[in-house]
Formats: C-alpha cells, structure tokens, sequence
C-alpha cells in the first residue's frame, strides 16, 4: 500500500481544477491534485499517486526510477490494475455493474 | 536514465555493501528496524538480508496497516456490513484480512454487500450512484493515505452526501515509534524511517525519537540501494556516538512534508486518546478520529458497532512477530496452516506484511525468478 505509482498529468479538468487525467503505463484515469498546492502542477508535469490522489510532483527521472522500482518489485502489474480501478471520475453508467 | 541504472547497478549494491563490511565495529551487535512495510517487502525481495554483515540484525516494524489492525476492528467493520442496506467498501488488502467469521471476501460470497475499491473517491461514487444504498468506506492506512480520506471526507460535504460514511481506521506512526522504544522487551539501535509516510509528515515528528531516546532515524526510499544506504547511515551514526534524523530519500521527502495534506488532515480527524494495535496493544493517541463537526460522516457515530476485542487466531502468533520478538518462521502456524492462500494472521496477507515477504522470498526464493 505504500508505493506510490508515478504518472503524467494530460490535462487538469477545465470544470474540476482538481482532477487531472493522467497517463500510467498506456492507461488514462482521473486522479485528484487536491493534496498539492493549488496551480502546483499542469499538463505534462509527473506525479507519484496513492489510492487516487497525486501524493508529490516529481520530476521525469524519479518517475522512471518510481517504475523501475514497481517493476523490480514486482508490482507494475498491480500498479496498473489500480490506476484501471480509479473510476470516480469518469462518465461510465456500467461502472456500478463492474464493482459488484 | 542513467541515474535509474545505477540505483539497479549490481556493482554499487555490492560497493555499498562492502562500506558497510568496513565500517561495521565486529565487536558491536547492531539491531535497525525498517519501520515501513515497504521496505520488508523490498528487502526480501531482493534479499538484502545477505549481503548484510552478520552483525546487523533487521527486525521487521509495524508499518504495514492490514497488519497492525486488530481483529475486533475488522470484525466491527463487517458487523457494519452486515446491515440492511448498507454497502462497505474496502482495499484489496482489507478484503482477505479475517475476522472472527471470515475474511470480508467470504462475507461478500455469503451475500453481504461488499465491494473493492482502490480508491476512497471510488467508494464516494458508490455513495452517489446508489442514493438507496449507505456505502461505507472502511479506511485503513498511515498517513500516506489518512489525508486522501480527508478530502474524500470534505468533498461527501460539498457534494451533499447523506448516504456516505468512513470507519476510519487511521493510524499514525511515530506513536508506534515510541512504543516500541518504551518496550522492556524491545532493544532497538536505530530506524530506517518510513518513506512515503514521511513525504507527508516529513522529517520532524521523528526528532526526539534522536533527542529523547539517543537513536539515529534515517528516512529512506525503497530501491535496494536506497535502504543499504539508510542502513549505512545508521551504523555510521551509531559508530560515532550520534543521534540524529537523517533523510536518504530527498528526492521524494521534503523536510517540511507536505502542507496542504497536513491541513487536510488538521481539519477532518483528531487524535484518538488511544487505540489498540495488533501485537502493541494499546496504544494512546496513536490513531485519528473524525472530529465531531463532520460527525454525519462517522461510521462509529451513526452505527452501533460491537467493539470487542478480539485475540489472535489460536496458535498464530502475530503479535510476537510485529513487534519482532519472533521471526516469521517461529512461529507455529508459519507455512503450514496461514500461508499465502490461507492467511490465518494479517501479516500473511499483505505483501508488506513480514510473514507474507518472508514466505515468498525467503523460504521459496529457489521458485521466485530474480529480480530483472
């Protein structure tokens, strides 16, 4: 539970300044920046993620240092599979029938 | 990418460990606690263990939050789960974790409302796609993930929410930090401290763990380098005759922490005037509670739970393990009856539990590739 999964930010939310979309391994989910300063991060910038919520901006090097250290861990996979997991942000109606 | 490769660099693990072999004194028994579960995992993973000199002694702490929560919580958080109409949201950690009639995961097969989550957001959603339904989130966690709940918790108050609420089971380490030194049984020489904990708290809660108690704290991250590093840096401390708190993991950790987290959580919890820990037993003011103008959002408020204490499973025996007492495979359940399948006890469940790491790295290390 303790290591943090590295992504890019794509865009902050235009309507929610405190989500970004952010890219983890091919897959996009909505992560909340609410846990750093406000205007501290944008499109492009790294971050470290826990259960959903960008813990510290990085820079590129720690982010591929972070992956690094997930994979020799063994846990990418799992990484992966939680960034799938975010689902409160998206548009998605089948999202109640997935959780069950 | 070259800085990446170096951390991996075989050669530089082995240079560090050399140092190490050098400045170990021969005649000194060195005791270092890696506090985080994180870095249990990461030492046996890499087995780290072997190429320590034989003096120093890594004993395993109580950073892993599945491990440290007692079976009487997880009981009481079923028993909210078992209400009409209620849903309870966990971690996958959490979902395996038994209680006195199971593990949330068989609950769930026996018809009780029950969903994983990876997120506390996920659960708030839950919450808003289903107003018939009160959904549940049963929080877990150090304060890598307490301050998450915080902003989970005040975004249910500006969305409105009625139908939302956490068992919040927070706990906070330094606590357990200074348990573990008043211990009469526990002779510790000085703490490879958290990582990711730290990049919130930062480096200052661990301060009079060196002024009050005289032993070197070193935050470090989690890479094999990383932590040989930190080890390093406490030998060195403890060989000169000093105490202070160091940071190897700068890269991540600022001094400060992380202030906007901080606040969130000063505004949602309070400390707990005690809470009782696996193994530590109670513990005061070691755990966060919600403070009473977000009470609505209080699981413990709105519901009556049993709150009983609960022993550990009979002959497991978790608690000499977390509090290092006992190696893993001391004790009499290990690899025989709680194996990773079938967890009898909350340190075989979560790969940052000890006896989790130890049976997949240690003891079955010929079955586990190498490490890339």
């Amino acid at each position: 539970m303790c290591l943090a999964i590295p992504g890019q930010i794509v865009e902050i939310s235009a309507e929610q300044p405190l989500l970004a979309r952010v890219e983890v391994g091919g897959v996009q989910r909505n992560v909340n920046i609410g846990l750093l300063d406000p205007g501290e991060v944008g499109a492009g910038d790294w971050i470290l993620i826990h259960v959903g919520f960008a813990l510290s901006k990085i820079d590129e090097r720690q982010a591929h240092d972070q992956l690094r250290m997930l994979q020799a861990m063994g846990e990418d996979q799992l990484a992966i599979e939680e960034i799938r997991g975010y689902t409160f942000a998206d548009q998605d109606g089948e999202l109640d029938e997935i959780r069950r | 990418m070259k800085y990446v490769d170096e951390f991996r660099e075989p050669g530089i693990i082995s240079g560090v460990a050399r140092e190490l072999a050098r400045t170990v004194d021969p005649a000194r028994h060195y005791r270092v606690m890696e506090v985080c579960g994180g870095h249990t995992h990461s030492i046996y993973r890499h087995g780290l263990r072997d190429v320590l000199p034989p003096n120093i002694e890594l004993v395993h702490g109580p950073g892993c939050p599945v491990c440290v929560l007692p079976t009487g919580r997880v009981d009481d958080g079923l028993a909210i789960a078992a209400r009409d109409g209620v849903a309870l949201a966990c971690f996958g950690d959490m979902m395996r974790v038994p209680g006195t009639k199971g593990t949330p995961l068989e609950l769930k097969a026996r018809g009780a409302d029950i969903r994983m989550v990876y997120s506390p957001l996920d659960a708030l959603r839950i919450a808003e796609q289903n107003p018939h339904k009160h959904v549940c989130f049963f929080s877990i966690g150090f304060e890598t993930t307490a301050p998450s709940t915080a902003l989970t918790i005040l975004r249910a108050r500006e969305l409105g929410l009625t139908n939302f609420s956490v068992f919040c089971n927070h706990v906070t380490i330094v606590p357990a930090m200074r348990a573990i030194l008043d211990s009469p049984d526990m002779r510790i020489d000085g703490f490879v401290g958290p990582g990711h904990v730290s990049a919130i708290t930062g480096c200052r809660p661990y301060e009079f763990i060196a002024a009050d108690y005289g032993k070197p704290v070193v935050v470090a991250g989690f890479e094999p380098l990383d932590i040989l590093e930190a080890i390093l840096m406490v030998v060195r401390q403890l060989n000169a005759n000093e105490a202070r708190v160091e940071n190897q993991y700068k890269r991540i950790v600022p001094w400060e922490g992380n202030p906007p987290a901080l606040r969130a959580m000063a505004q949602v919890f309070e400390l707990r005037p005690y809470f009782e820990w696996r193994g530590l037993g109670f513990i005061s003011q070691s755990a966060l509670a919600i403070k009473e103008s977000f009470a609505v959002y209080d699981a413990e408020k709105l519901f009556d739970i049993p709150g009983v204490r609960v022993t550990d499973p009979r002959g497991a025996q978790c608690g000499e393990v977390l509090k290092g007492v006992l190696k893993p495979p001391q004790c009499k359940l290990f690899g025989t009856e709680c194996n990773p399948e079938h967890p009898v006890g909350a340190l075989m469940v979560s790969s940052e539990g000890a006896c989790a790491a130890y049976y997949r790295y240690a003891v079955y290390a010929a079955a586990v590739e190498a490490p890339a």
